[in-house]
Formats: structure tokens, sequence, C-alpha cells
């Protein structure tokens, strides 16, 4: 017989497929993994010792920094979580407005997510396909923000512009050419032989271990726990719309990329209902001059493409915040990675690694 | 009710021991239930540290299956220096509570990796950033820091510059105590 010998392998910090500056100390048995262990930390800024040191309105574009291709969600949450310590309400028509940026950026973030998994795995074409798309809604963006990632749309109370003219039509126009193409990244991938190989029973995680570990957004969903933060603690407008939770069955890889796909048609569903139901009006709450909360202490979160982002607020009476906390769903997300990867081999982590759908800057903060 | 734009003003404190909830805690862990209050509507309960595991074991019968976050607070004003704020969730009725713990500084609080194996990297980050320790924890090592940092950034005495973190590896650009670059002069 051959001597078994375990071996340790490390995977990044720099490695195309690890989205960023992720290190895993992988101890292989072959080819098979016997145990992973993450190293994050590459990319800490210390944002939340900074968010200490600044006032309230001055943290917003910081926020964007955190989860970097979906910054629409981490702005809404930080500003949901100032009003919520102020007791703000914010005007119906920036409610629709903050639904409308943040399911398209939910949109754009799922595109990168499967232009990215897909490359990993080995499908070339989605990529093209899908940046094609993302184009379209960064386009949106620009037109209403002037940035394309760190987009800033969001104030505290509010929003900053309101839409420009021939915004909604362009919209509508996006939503029209969309409908059709999500159709043709399925027809590209999910009856695909090779995708299937590469991602059925694949990272599989059970519901009682994806709540034990807190995991949020499509890889709790994907093992069929019917939780999503638009629905269980609804915030802005989305009691009002008409939108499915989907969920997968195993808790696979391939389960994961279902429920995602159809999370962008229920995006387009929400879009299209707040075109019709988007009211005139104020866009910014009165009254938030100056912003000194008393001392109180609150946590908000939204659902973001990745999972529950959550901001803790702890005010002191002075104009800056005694303590910002962020609860990054990435971060959380990746403890469960070790548990996801054992007695697969080394390919499929990077199959793993991306449809956990992680971004390091949210992750190490 | 969503067609209010005006502000309403800032929430007050009330209190939450008359909660059934908070009662019902009440009756089993008697003067370890040291304070409750709503804010909006969340509700926060104040607990000694000795009751942390067995009242999460409760409350895990009860549904609150799901741990939200760990936050780690510095309070350097307070007797009980340092302070834990943990959000559970009730996937039942999607009721969330937070459950606060103060402690002095180098308390040993118990780690709730038992009961989720979440709780392990949220641990560690407070460990990290403020030096709280757990008992019980099954790898408590800095985790956005690297090994070899001295003190813990996010406590209110951490400056934002100008100590040394271990971190000037080119002397030449950093000074050896840390903080910013030397410049050329300017006035020059």
């Amino acid at each position: 017989m051959l001597d078994v010998q375990e071996l340790e392998l490390n995977m990044g910090p720099q490695h195309p497929a690890t989205h960023g500056v992720l290190r895993l100390i992988l101890k292989v048995d072959g080819e098979r993994i016997i145990d992973a262990k993450p190293v994050i930390g590459y990319l800490h800024r210390g944002t939340e010792k900074l968010f200490e040191n600044q006032t309230y309105p001055m943290n917003v574009p910081h926020t964007d920094r955190l989860d970097y291709i979906a910054a629409a969600t981490n702005n809404h949450s930080y500003c949901g979580a100032v009003e919520k310590l102020l007791g703000v309400e914010v005007p119906r028509r920036a409610k629709f407005i903050r639904v409308m940026l943040d399911e398209l950026q939910r949109i754009s973030s799922h595109l990168v997510w499967l232009a990215t998994h897909a490359l990993d795995i080995g499908a070339m074409t989605p990529f093209f396909y899908t940046f094609r798309e993302r184009e379209l809604i960064l386009d949106l963006f620009e037109e209403y923000c002037g940035a394309r990632l760190t987009l800033n749309c969001m104030t505290i109370g509010g929003v900053p512009e309101d839409l420009p003219e021939g915004w909604i039509e362009k919209l509508k126009e996006f939503i029209e050419i969309f409908e059709e193409k999500i159709w043709d990244y399925e027809n590209l991938l999910t009856d695909n032989r090779i995708w299937k190989k590469r991602t059925i029973g694949v990272g599989v995680i059970s519901p009682e271990d994806a709540i034990n570990y807190g995991l949020t957004g499509p890889p709790l969903r994907g093992s069929g726990i019917k939780y999503d933060v638009r629905r269980a603690i609804p915030y802005e407008v989305y009691p009002e719309l008409d939108f499915e939770i989907p969920i997968g069955k195993n808790g696979d890889t391939y389960d994961r990329y279902l429920v995602r796909m159809e999370e962008m048609r229920q995006s387009v569903k929400i879009l299209k209902q707040c075109i019709e139901k988007i009211p005139d009006g104020e866009i910014q709450a009165k009254g938030l001059k100056f912003i000194k909360p008393k001392p109180a202490e609150v946590y908000f979160s939204v659902e973001a493409p990745k999972g529950e982002l959550g901001f803790h607020i702890i005010s002191d009476g002075s104009p800056k915040p005694y303590r910002v906390k962020v609860r990054p769903p990435s971060f959380i997300n990746l403890q469960a990675l070790p548990s996801m990867v054992k007695g697969h081999l080394i390919a499929d982590v990077v199959a793993i690694i991306g449809t956990l759908d992680i971004v390091l800057g949210e992750i190490d903060r | 009710m969503s067609q209010q734009s005006e502000k309403k003003g800032q929430p007050e404190y009330l209190d939450g021991m008359n909660n059934p909830f908070v009662q019902k805690l009440k009756e089993k862990f008697k003067e370890n239930i040291i304070n409750a209050k709503t804010y909006g509507n969340e509700l926060t309960i104040w607990i000694s540290k000795d009751i942390l595991i067995p009242l999460c074991k409760d409350l895990w019968e009860e549904g609150f299956i799901y741990l939200v976050d760990i936050m780690g607070i510095h309070q350097p004003k307070e007797e009980k220096n340092f302070a834990l704020s943990y959000i559970l969730h009730n996937f039942k009725n999607n009721e969330r509570v937070r459950l606060k713990v103060e402690i002095k500084e180098g308390e040993l609080v118990p780690s709730l990796t038992e009961i989720w194996k979440g709780a392990n990297w949220l641990e560690r980050e407070a460990f990290d950033m403020f030096g709280i320790l757990f008992s019980n924890h099954p790898n408590l090592e800095r985790i956005l820091m690297w090994e070899g940092f001295e003190g813990h950034p996010l406590r209110k005495d951490f400056p934002l510059k100008g100590i040394n973190t271990g971190a000037s590896i080119y002397p030449d650009v950093y000074p050896e105590g840390g903080g910013p670059p030397k410049k050329e002069d300017k006035n020059a």
C-alpha cells in the first residue's frame, strides 16, 4: 500500500477564484479535502472605527465600500438604522425609489455572481451575457446618481435626488430586455449536463446546520427555509408588493443557483409593480438638518443580495455615533464553508466559494 | 400609515418588565434578569452572564433558533466597562429579542458556540476588537487583525493614529512608532 499523507495547501490570498483576498488553508489527502480553514482580514480597513469618528451623514459613503457590488442595499441598511434611531418616517415616494434601487442592485449583484460563479466552474459564455445586461443597470444608476458602483444613493430620511426625467421609461425598456435574457442564461446552464455534474450534490448544507450557522439569503433559502427579511420583518413598501420567496430543496449548489435565478425574476416583478404604484411627492423627510439623537441602541436590517445585512447603532447624544456594528451576511455565510467543502475535491472548493457569493470588502470591513 | 412623511420624534425607552415574555423569564431566573426596556419595537433584556447559556437554551426551545448577531461594546465611563449585545430571532412569529450582558474587563463570558456554531466567528471578532474573553470557546484567536497585533482597536482608548501596531514594515516610509507616512518637507 502507498503511504497516505496529508498535505497542507494554501489557496489564496491572491487567487482569482476566491473573489478577493480570501486565504484558505486546505488539508488534503490527495485531491480530497479533509479540512479547510479560512483566514480573513487582508482587506480590513477599520470601517467601524471610522464610523465612530464621523457624524451620521458622513458615514453613508463609507457604507458603499462594504459590499462594493451592492452599494444601494448597504446605504439602505445604514440609513434605515439611523431613521429607526430617530423615529423618522421616510416619504412614500422615497420609499419606492429605494425599493427600486434595491431591486436593481439585487439583479446586478446576482448577475455578477452568475458570471463569476460560472466562470469559476468553467463556463465562460454566461460572463459575456450577464455583463451585457449589467451594463444597462449601471447606466440606470449612473443616470440617477452619477456613480456606477459606489452609489451613495440614499440619505438619512430619504433619497438625495428625484428620478431624472425619462428614467422610468428607460427602466421599462430594461425590464423588457431583461425578462427575455434570463431565459438565455437558463438555456445555457440549467439543463447543461456539465453544469449539473459540477453543482448537484456539491456543498450540501442541511436546513438545521444552515440555521445553526446563521446563514441568510440564498444559502439559507437553498436549504428550504423560507426566510427573507423583506417578508419576515418588513420595511419600506414591501408589505404592499406581491412577490414570492423562492426556496430550494436539497441545499446544494444547484438549488442555490435556481433560487438566485428565480429571485431575479421576482425582482423584475417588484420593479414592475413599483413603476405602476410610485406616487408623486416629497423625497426627503423634514427636520434632519442636524442629527443629534438621544442615547439609544437600535438594530435594523434589510435583505441584501447576499443575505441579511444589518446595522447596530448606539448613540450617546452627540452628533457622532458611539458605536456602529455591521452584520455582514458574507462574514457569517463564509463560516459554513469548512463544513461544506469536507470530502469534496479541490475543484469543488471553487464552486462552493462561488455559490456562497462572498465579498471580501464586507467580510473584512 | 405610510402616508405620513413628517418627523415623529425620537422614541423613548419604555419599561419592559411587565412584558409577559419577560415576566415568564423572571419567574425562572429571578434576580438574574436585571432589567428590560423597549425602544420602538425592540425589546432589550439585561441579564447577568451566569444565566446566558441556560437562558439561551430555554429560548432555543421556544423557537429562538437563529442567532442574528453579537456586538461588543466598550463603555469606559460605566463601572462594568464592557458589554455584549446578542440578537436572537424566532422563526415561528418573526420576533426578535436583544440580550445584553455587562461585564468588567477580564471577566469570562460563557461562549455560545455550544448552542450556535455561528457564534464562533462573532465571538472571535469581539475578542479581537475589544479583548473580551470567552470561556469554552474552541478557537479564541484574532480574526480580522493579524497575530502579534498590539491592543484591541475598537476600544475607546485606542487612538486613530500615532501608536505602534507592529505595522511599520517600511521604516523609511512609515515612522517606526506607527502613524502617517513621513512627508517631504512641505515648506521647502
